[in-house]
């Protein structure tokens, strides 16, 4: 469905994930983190953009596991910031779909 | 913040109160997997995970064993090998040869970095007392990640409320 996000317009499922890679950007990025209770900051946009290029390239979300072990970030500290279910939220606010990896 | 599109809701909430306890009684590769991988994936959702290693499963959280589990189709008809080529000299290493690669190929981490993974996670490790005896090891002998030997009784209080399953 189109809907309107930080005054622009952008597509989302069923469930409020963005469907069109291209119409993210860091204004929409924080109307998303807004959302789950996140607040947007230069720690949280690098595990963002690691999320976004990785999709990019590989055409699949990456896992908790993935953004941790290849992206190089703490397991500890994304729980921090992406409390409880970091993936999915990781997935939401990078506006990439829901990760369905196992590991 | 009031918006007329769909946002998920995460249920952090209801799933607040979920509590997951595997326990692990079985020390093959093909074994050690599917309490990790469960463990693993309640642990993103933000289930309160323990993992209770028990005879068999001390393969598991052994320092000395962890790197090195084996599989064999011995016994396994669902490997779909003859019973006795299965049996042949240096087929049970071949055999987890194979499986060790067709887990790498998926980009599953091995053994010891799954457990890393699940403690850096806010997953408990705990290994059975009785197992422990029997074996002669000690809480040393174990993954760092393990928080303690504990008996039968204790890892009912743990478990208490809790989905448990047997693995």
């Amino acid at each position: 469905m189109l809907t309107t996000i930080a005054g622009r317009p952008v597509h989302v499922n069923d469930e409020g994930f963005l469907t069109e890679f291209d119409e993210w950007d860091e204004t929409v990025a924080a109307a998303l983190a807004a959302d789950i209770g996140v607040v947007l900051d230069e720690e949280r946009l690098a595990v963002l953009r690691f999320v976004r290029r990785d999709y990019h390239e590989r055409g699949t979300t990456p896992t908790l596991r993935r953004v941790s072990a290849t992206g190089g970030f703490d397991t500890k500290r994304l729980f921090v910031l992406f409390p409880k279910k970091p993936a999915k939220k990781m997935a939401y606010v990078a506006g990439v779909p829901k990760p369905v990896g196992c590991v | 913040m009031t918006t007329d599109r769909p946002v998920p809701t995460f249920d952090d909430d209801v799933d607040g109160g979920r509590k997951l306890c595997l326990i692990c009684s079985k020390g093959s590769l093909d074994m050690a997997y599917p309490g990790l991988i469960l463990a693993n994936a309640a642990l993103g959702e933000g289930i309160e995970t323990h993992l209770f290693f028990t005879f068999w499963g001390y393969e598991i959280i052994r320092k000395k064993t962890m790197a090195n589990l084996q599989f064999t189709a011995v016994g396994n008809p669902a490997s779909h090998m003859p019973a006795l080529a299965a049996a042949l000299p240096g087929m049970q290493a071949l055999a987890t040869r194979m499986m060790r690669r067709q887990i790498a190929d998926l980009e599953v981490p091995t053994v010891p970095e799954m457990l890393d993974h699940i403690v850096a996670a806010g997953g408990h490790l705990w290994a059975c007392r009785m197992s422990a005896d029997m074996m002669k090891l000690k809480l040393e002998d174990l993954h760092e990640g393990v928080e303690g030997v504990i008996g039968a009784t204790e890892f009912m209080e743990i478990s208490a409320g809790a989905q448990t399953l047997f693995v």
